[in-house]
């Protein structure tokens, strides 16, 4: 676009205003490449902001999706030692099924599994840190929340791009740490082999600062998102009129704000402890290695619930919306929500069973087969919601099932690990992984891929095509159950996590999970696909293609700069299906069902 | 979208009313009120933060002081509760300056509000001082600050007073108790992390006094100034809950 052909126009120096003089779309271009380039950079506009986190996660998906990549192909085939003794009489020692090669120490199994032991803490740190953390609430949440609540932006927009280059930052800090040789410490940086390990310290370091100041970008938008909730709903909106997905934001927001510091303070002090050796966590200077653990799980069990909570309020979304269903138990989630945030706090010791006195572990047992209830409410309540709902099978709704399925098999497999008998068996064991990889990605990655789905049309404008999406989405579900359901079997026979290599009747599962991971990244592969055809080559989204009732679709398809025209005001619950004509809908496409009952007096039926 | 008036004043207009009172408040706020309200959770939420951070400090002085009470003791004992108490009235006193100065400019005393910011920022340099030379030097390295030069320099050396030092640096050779490297760990973690939150209210307290110097703040619209505030009272609150833990065990 030259020059010349955008008129300069002084009334409206930022050209927010097309040539007819209709707001722009958020996503319109400046007059340069590089005036758009330091638009972007600038910008303090939440959906953009939103834009730049989804990208960069999806990247960084991609990052720590190659890792496990890596991780599954070293475990291929056990590392075998195998002595052989020529005729002649000298005997070689030949390792096989070892793919990393050692480091220059040797070639022994003990110091080659040290690029192994980089490969998957490298896995861990982005998937945790630089993908699950902000995943949904700093692409999705930056969206849609203020939208939403039908706000013009979150309570504070300098502070939200503040956010974005601190999380920018810190991703530098952990990428250099990896580029310099990585960490084999495990993400969770155990001590005391944390402190001890002979990875360079500044390799240590800087992935743990890495960490810290992802912290603070966490932080800070779980803070702007819980002021935006407060202050900056739409006149009409109380908190019981607010869409779930909010609920669910803010819930996750307030555990953000809660647990992040003390993240911070643990890493804090685990870098004194490493290069000023202060003691805390060193027994020989009387500190205690476990008081780590339980100030990294402190964090870092709630730090769960930001992850899934997410999740969960984008499935209430999308199955009430392509169900065309209001949601069942409205305040029972809603209150769900708040309940998983306070109960999260207290659980942390499941992570130490093996750490702590009997008595602890059952106090914390307890709690946590607690913390399952909320968690069950929801999903309950999501399946009387499909009931009897009009059903449409498309990608998002496709994601909600999966979701539905494969986060209740997360769920309930983490009740084996709650329970104190079974738990001194499976603890550390592959079953832990196949959980939490369920719940993880099974839940909140497939909760994203909905939410991106579902978001979509009103996000780029665009259409994404239905039926290659849906078959991507069938081979990542395929993919994943044979990924991550072998582990369990696994894990119940005995596979420790994090070992590279293992006894030779785990093979044949472990090949399985191999092959599993390959039909993932071809499904992931095929999403982005879409997404590229998509942007290029997509048909125009109308305003409401799914027939939503939340504020984001009586914005435009993509949204103005400043999100609505005018002001919304809140006239109707987020999903009275039965009563409103979808905003951007004609009446007549969207009859109504018959009143069963007379409407009673002085009630008002509204029609959008 | 802001709508800044740039034409030049016409003949006869107003004097240019100074910059607070042509505050323009953010555009998705409706009033400036909800921006102030809005601002005012959003730091009180940023100052939970800050508790928990240093709740993680604390946590390991009491565990560890349920460990090792002997440690802690001797290593409170040589503290001097003096130049801690002395801190403590500093840093009080820095609080009530920096409320003044919120209520100068809330009455437009703009003068007496620039004065009682820089006040507070000499109390908070005072803090700093008093934390690092007379009692992180000494020590840490067993030299002594002395502006009376009562031993003829400005500093001098005391023999087997320094190496109070955290955790494996420790190097003091009068200990009783082996666990007092530990002590000292939590010593210096605790008041250093206050300390560099110190730094930062002082620098937020510099800016402001700029800013106040320019007529950014008045009666209508001064949040960076209460905000500032409310970071400078949480650090003299953090102070006093480390004072008498560290210093006052008996």
């Amino acid at each position: 676009m030259s020059t010349h052909d955008v008129p300069h126009d002084s009334h409206d120096p930022r050209g927010l205003h097309d040539a007819h003089g209709h707001h722009a779309s958020y996503l319109a271009p400046k007059e340069t490449f590089w005036a758009t380039v330091k638009d972007w950079a600038t910008t303090v506009d939440h959906k953009k902001i939103g834009v730049m986190y989804l990208f960069a996660i999806l990247f960084m998906f991609f990052l720590g999706g190659a890792a496990a990549m890596a991780v599954r192909l070293e475990l291929w085939e056990p590392v075998r030692v195998v002595t052989s003794t020529t005729p002649s009489g000298t005997t070689t020692t030949e390792v096989t099924g070892q793919l990393f090669a050692a480091d220059a120490e040797g070639t022994s199994i003990g110091p080659g599994n040290n690029v192994y032991n980089r490969i998957f803490t490298l896995h861990g740190a982005i998937m945790v840190f630089m993908v699950i953390i902000p995943s949904i609430p700093a692409s999705l949440g930056n969206f849609f929340l203020p939208i939403m609540l039908g706000a013009k932006d979150v309570a504070f927009p300098r502070l939200n791009l503040l956010s974005w280059y601190v999380y920018l930052f810190g991703s530098i800090f952990a990428v250099t740490s990896i580029i310099l040789g990585g960490v084999d410490t495990g993400w969770t940086f155990y001590t005391p082999y944390s402190t001890t390990t002979d990875a360079q310290h500044w390799r240590v370091v800087f992935m743990i600062l890495g960490a810290f100041i992802l912290g603070f970008s966490s932080i800070l938008t779980g803070l702007n998102f819980v002021v935006t909730v407060h202050k900056l709903r739409a006149p009409g909106m109380g908190w019981f009129d607010m869409p779930l997905f909010v609920w669910a934001i803010y819930s996750a927001a307030v555990i953000q704000v809660l647990a992040t510091p003390v993240i911070g303070i643990t890493l804090m002090l685990l870098v004194f402890e490493r290069v000023f050796r202060i003691g805390i966590f060193d027994p020989a200077l009387g500190g205690d290695p476990v008081l780590y653990q339980h100030f990294f799980w402190f964090y870092s069990h709630p730090v769960v619930y930001v992850m899934i909570l997410p999740g969960m309020g984008i499935i209430n979304e999308t199955i009430a919306v392509h169900s065309r269903k209001k949601i069942f138990g409205y305040r029972a989630i809603a209150f769900a929500s708040l309940g998983i945030a306070a109960v999260s706090f207290l659980v942390w010791g499941h992570h130490m069973f093996t750490s702590m006195s009997e008595l602890a572990s059952t106090v914390f047992s307890a709690l946590t087969f607690l913390v399952a209830i909320p968690t069950a409410v929801k999903v309950f309540n999501w399946i009387a919601t499909l009931y009897k709902g009009s059903i449409a099978m498309n990608t998002p709704m496709l994601y909600t099932l999966i979701f539905l399925f494969l986060f209740s098999i997360g769920g309930l497999t983490g009740l084996p690990l709650g329970t104190l008998s079974t738990d001194l068996h499976l603890h550390d064991s592959y079953f832990v992984v196949a959980h939490f990889h369920y719940v993880m990605m099974g839940g909140t990655m497939m909760g994203l891929m909905a939410g991106i789905h579902h978001w979509w049309p009103k996000m780029f404008g665009k259409m994404y095509a239905e039926k290659p999406a849906m078959i991507a989405a069938l081979i990542v579900f395929v993919g994943f159950n044979i990924t991550f359901f072998s582990q369990f079997f696994l894990g119940t026979q005995g596979m420790p996590r994090r070992y590279a290599s293992y006894v030779d009747e785990f093979q044949f599962l472990h090949q399985v999970s191999t092959v599993g991971s390959w039909l993932l990244l071809l499904g992931f592969l095929l999403h982005a696909g879409v997404f590229i055809h998509s942007l290029t080559q997509g048909r125009p989204a109308p305003q409401n293609p799914w027939g939503g009732l939340t504020f984001e679709w009586e914005a435009a398809s993509p949204p103005i700069e400043h999100n609505f025209e005018h002001e919304p005001i809140c006239r109707h619950g987020p999903y009275d299906f039965e009563s409103t004509v979808p905003p951007g809908w004609k009446p007549e496409d969207y009859p109504l069902p018959p009143a069963t009952a007379p409407v009673p007096q002085g009630v008002v039926v509204a029609r959008h | 979208m802001t709508t800044l008036d740039t034409r030049p004043p016409g003949p006869g207009a107003p004097e240019k009313a100074p910059l607070w009172a042509r505050y323009q408040h953010g555009h998705h706020w409706r009033t400036a009120a909800d921006e102030f309200d809005a601002c005012k959770l959003g730091f009180w939420l940023f100052l939970t933060t800050e508790v928990l951070l240093f709740g993680g400090i604390f946590c390991a002085y009491f565990i560890f002081r349920s460990l090792y009470p002997a440690a802690w003791q001797e290593g409170s004992q040589s503290l001097d509760w003096r130049w801690g108490g002395l801190n403590t009235v500093v840093l009080l006193l820095s609080s009530y300056t920096m409320a003044a100065s919120i209520y100068a400019i809330q009455t437009n005393q703009q003068a007496r509000a620039r004065r009682n910011l820089l006040i507070t920022l000499v109390f908070g340099g005072a803090f700093l001082c008093i934390k690092f030379l007379f009692e992180y030097l000494p020590k840490w390295t067993g030299w002594h600050f002395d502006p009376t030069l009562a031993h003829g320099a400005l500093f001098h050396f005391v023999e087997g007073y320094g190496g109070k030092r955290p955790g494996s640096l420790f190097t003091y050779p009068f200990a009783t108790d082996p666990h007092m490297p530990l002590w000292w760990s939590i010593y210096y973690c605790g008041t250093a992390i206050h300390a560099l939150h110190v730094v930062i209210g002082m620098a937020l307290i510099a800016r402001v006094y700029v800013r106040a110097g320019r007529g950014h703040y008045g009666p209508s619209h001064y949040t960076m100034v209460e905000m500032t505030g409310l970071y400078w009272h949480l650090v003299d609150l953090i102070w006093i809950f480390l004072f008498p833990l560290l210093y006052l065990i008996h």
